[in-house]
């Protein structure tokens, strides 16, 4: 398909493609009140072009930005579509960040006019209104609670296409459309950067589109493909899977009734292509750990006896590898009519052709057990500036520890220091209206330089190691890859975070954040009575089942010549989690060392003292901005390393 | 809270006695409700507070005194006819069935509204079909209001406490109630479960317009989300007005928080 539509090579050009040739076709679906409620393309276009008509009644026009905050609704994609169409450039933000967050990006690409999906997004857009003269008009999707709203920056989301109603009925959209140039920018993503203030990614529709092309070409996606959009639109990834893609193949995305609903909103669409950075297939493995250990004596053995049986043969088989016997393929056949179809199903993968996982270096267990049991996970390679695909794992050659080969038109090369640089049609223009960054990242001969440290094996496939500025070396001069000991750590289900020091170090050690769900109820089966995250994070026995978690990773690194110095010497549980609400964590839960090295300084240098415990006071920032102070003793235990 | 406007005397007790035996409850209690309004009861354990409710709704009888309800002396309701006319209460230890699924409970909220017969409504005949997809509607449109979707098909036995304690409520409003009698939803709720079921009663309020009557006895709870406020007692009133006033009476400081000595 991919030559037949040389032509359609902006946004707007693809929406009226599909209106016209697969009109009929959904194209977008909601669950509301308990219902699946379809739009054909054709009607998003009929929305859109409302839409677009009323925006453009309210002053938008080309070059313009339009914040567009909220969590997966349809009305805010076709908000998406109608900014593009008229030749603007939608600017998504994350729907969990606090007000004062959404202040740098809003100011930063000058934004009159957002789009938000209710009352929590406004009141945010609203408390920061004075740090935002620009911000003229805010309207919103879903009306409940603004009753007795007054700004005058309001307007309903019907306002809004009520408005364009008489410019709708012209061909001032069919015109607007035409002026839109493939080297037009499509939209602005602010990254959550681990350090500074965020950047906006200037992508054009041709970077998009070329880049989410060559992979719907590679993956052989069409139409008929099913996606649940369930991820922040803020997120390259959300949008490249859900907007970008469906755009260019005409398939049809579900929007999730609620953030609380996703999994069974899965079940119910059993999406064919599916994509989940780490933390979500992480949390999805904890819940069925959890439901087997509660099962009877029966479920459990087969599970526990398939299980073993998949992790010997399942990835092999989906690899379509030889060498197994036809009594382990029987069994293998058995299981997956008993529990790896069952499993499957629960998970709401059943139907699930090709799914993804990047975002962060995953676990080789947690990717194998995916795997394992018949689902085609693949872990790709890319970041916002690249339009997301650089390398993706191909069918058949798919090994745990590499992004594998790169896509189509991307070239990669590593540079001497190690770091990954990248040059794709996919690639950003710029940072917006920062020069210096973009000078920073992207070189004179087009090369994009990543900050990944990473090297390509014998098979061409990348491997990446660490960031590349994090990667550092113990005081004797051993190699010491945080990333790599705190994915080994977080496969743990009882571990949810891990924080790793030792660069300039006399040895490693870790900070844990506990996942409470899992150790939750864990102390349940143990009849240990705790009251919440704290008191749990400060119990002996929890003590004692995070050491024998770091005793099994240190095990493991003492097979590894080259790793076995980095074994973790001393460990401490953190009494808080982690948060992003804390600046600790970005929007995409990627830890921010630097800023937690520093807030947790006193911690640090108890565990770098004999010290067997240390007073510690952190403080917390809610939701709504307010700061509070949470005071408790963290006892630091070692762990055995010979 | 701002922009509340509030309207006419919905609900009004005067000179209401009740004892038990030789144990007073409640001794010639007078206050009225306005529509519209925010309404709560606080007191220290034992004031007389879920008394009170009961009396309202028809579960005791007051030995003396009138109640007005809508403008008529309803001094004798039944708890049946108080729902007919529009009372709907939760409770403070939870009356919901545990067996069934959070849906299931709060459609039989919806039960005094049905008006297919029973032979309809199990062949699943015509006006027994239609009239139970208007009633899923409107439970839907409670379920999305309370943020409960996730567990629509579950169990209500297996929910977290506060989630049941919304799940009453959302029994409760299935009812479509004028006046919506809370009894302590705030109970064995931590701070943030608290902040949410402020917000929901808060909600309610706002966009169906409902009455409530709310007895508490987490103070800063109720000032914060109440129009006005009465304090009830060892059976007495001894403050009636908004937060602010009640805050500063001097009988409500040394009854409810304690007095300086």
């Amino acid at each position: 398909m991919a030559t037949a539509n040389a032509e359609l090579d902006t946004f707007p050009r693809l929406l009226l493609h599909h209106a016209s040739v697969r009109g009929d076709r959904p194209a977008i679906r909601e669950k509301d009140l308990g219902i699946w409620h379809t739009w054909t393309w054709r009607q998003v276009f009929a929305e859109v072009r409302t839409l677009a008509g009323g925006l453009a009644e309210l002053g938008f026009g080309r070059g313009d930005h339009l914040g567009i905050v909220g969590a997966n609704r349809p009305r805010l994609y076709f908000a998406m579509m109608a900014a593009q169409a008229l030749g603007g450039i939608p600017v998504p933000l994350y729907q969990d960040a606090v007000a004062a967050e959404m202040v740098f990006p809003l100011d930063n690409a000058e934004v009159r006019v957002a789009v938000v999906e209710d009352q929590e997004q406004l009141d945010k857009l609203l408390s920061i209104l004075d740090s935002c003269p620009r911000l003229e008009h805010i309207v919103y999707d879903d009306p409940r609670g603004l009753r007795h709203y007054t700004a005058p920056q309001l307007m309903s989301f019907e306002r809004l296409q009520e408005l364009g109603r008489e410019r709708a009925a012209t061909r001032h959209l069919e015109d607007e459309i035409e002026r839109c140039l493939p080297t037009d920018t499509a939209a602005l993503f602010y990254t959550s950067g681990t350090t500074g203030d965020p950047k906006g990614v200037v992508l054009t529709h041709q970077a998009l589109i070329r880049a989410g092309r060559a992979d719907i070409d590679m993956e052989r996606l069409t139409d008929a493909e099913e996606v649940l959009a369930y991820l922040p639109p803020a997120w390259i990834g959300q949008n490249m899977f859900s907007y970008v893609q469906a755009m260019i193949a005409g398939y049809c995305v579900s929007c999730p009734e609620s953030a609380d609903t996703v999994m069974l909103d899965m079940r119910e669409i059993g999406p064919t292509y599916f994509f989940a950075p780490p933390a979500v297939l992480e949390g999805m493995l904890t819940r069925v750990v959890i439901r087997m250990a509660d099962a009877g004596w029966v479920k459990r053995r087969l599970f526990d006896g398939f299980m073993a049986l998949a992790r010997r043969v399942g990835a092999r088989l989906l690899a379509g590898a030889g060498g197994i016997g036809w009594g382990e393929r029987l069994l293998y056949a058995l299981g997956d009519l008993l529990v790896y179809g069952p499993l499957r199903n629960a998970l709401g993968m059943s139907r699930v052709r090709v799914a993804y996982t990047a975002g962060e270096a995953i676990g080789p267990d947690l990717f194998v057990f995916y795997r394992s049991i018949g689902i085609n996970l693949k872990q790709l390679y890319g970041s916002t500036e690249t339009s997301v695909f650089v390398c993706v794992q191909r069918d058949g050659q798919v090994k745990p520890d590499t992004a594998g080969p790169p896509v189509d038109g991307v070239e990669v090369k590593i540079a001497d220091n190690g770091e990954v640089l990248v040059r794709s049609p996919g690639l950003f223009v710029e940072y917006f209206k920062n020069p210096a960054a973009t000078a920073e990242v992207k070189d004179a001969e087009g090369w994009f330089h990543t900050g990944d440290a990473g090297f390509i094996d014998d098979a061409g496939h990348l491997r990446i190691i660490d960031r590349a500025r994090d990667v550092g070396r113990l005081a004797d001069g051993t190699l010491f890859a945080p990333k790599y000991l705190e994915n080994k750590l977080k496969f743990f289900p009882y571990i949810k975070e891990a924080v790793t020091f030792g660069d300039g170090r006399p040895y490693v050690a870790a900070m844990v954040n506990i996942d409470v769900a899992a150790v939750g109820d864990w102390a349940e089966r143990r009849n240990l009575p705790y009251s919440g995250y704290t008191d749990l994070a400060a119990k002996e026995a929890v003590y004692e089942l995070v050491r024998d978690c770091i005793d099994k990773v240190n095990r493991d690194l003492a097979a590894d010549a080259k790793l076995a110095g980095a074994r973790i010497a001393r460990f401490v549980v953190l009494t808080k989690e982690l948060d992003a609400d804390d600046g600790e964590l970005t929007r995409s839960r990627k830890v921010r060392r630097r800023i937690i090295a520093a807030k947790y300084q006193k911690i640090i240098d108890a565990v770098y003292s004999s010290q067997d415990s240390v007073e510690f006071e952190a403080q917390v920032r809610f939701e709504d901005g307010r700061t509070g102070r949470a005071r408790a003793d963290v006892r630091i235990w070692e762990v055995r390393r010979e | 809270m701002t922009g509340r406007s509030t309207g006419a005397p919905i609900l009004a007790v005067e000179d209401i006695s009740l004892a038990f035996g030789g144990l007073r409850a409640l001794a010639q209690v007078s206050f009225d409700v306005r529509e519209h309004e925010v309404r709560a009861i606080i007191g220290p354990n034992g004031a007389g507070k879920s008394s009170m409710l009961n009396v309202i709704n028809g579960v005791y009888r007051p030995q003396a005194g009138a109640v007005t309800y809508l403008g008529r002396r309803r001094d004798h309701m039944e708890p049946y006819e108080a729902a007919r006319l529009g009372i709907a209460r939760t409770f403070q230890g939870l009356a919901l069935f545990k067996g069934m699924t959070v849906l299931e409970n709060i459609m039989t909220g919806r039960a005094l509204l049905m008006r297919s017969g029973m032979l309809a409504q199990a062949l699943w005949l015509g006006p027994g079909e239609r009239e139970e997809i208007a009633h899923r509607q409107r439970v839907e449109q409670i379920i999305d209001f309370l943020e409960i979707q996730a567990h629509r098909r579950t169990p209500v036995g297996r929910l977290p406490y506060g989630l049941q304690k919304r799940v009453d409520l959302g029994r409760a409003l299935a009812m479509e109630p004028k006046l919506l009698l809370l009894d302590e939803p705030m109970a064995g709720m931590n701070v943030e479960e608290k902040q949410d079921m402020c917000r929901f009663v808060l909600d309610v309020n706002d966009e169906y317009g409902t009455t409530i009557v709310l007895i508490e006895h987490d103070m800063s709870v109720v000032m914060d989300i109440s129009d006005r406020v009465v304090v009830l007692d060892y059976g007495l009133k001894i403050a009636d007005g908004t937060p602010d006033e009640v805050r500063n009476d001097p009988r409500v400081i040394e009854a409810y928080l304690g007095v300086k000595h």
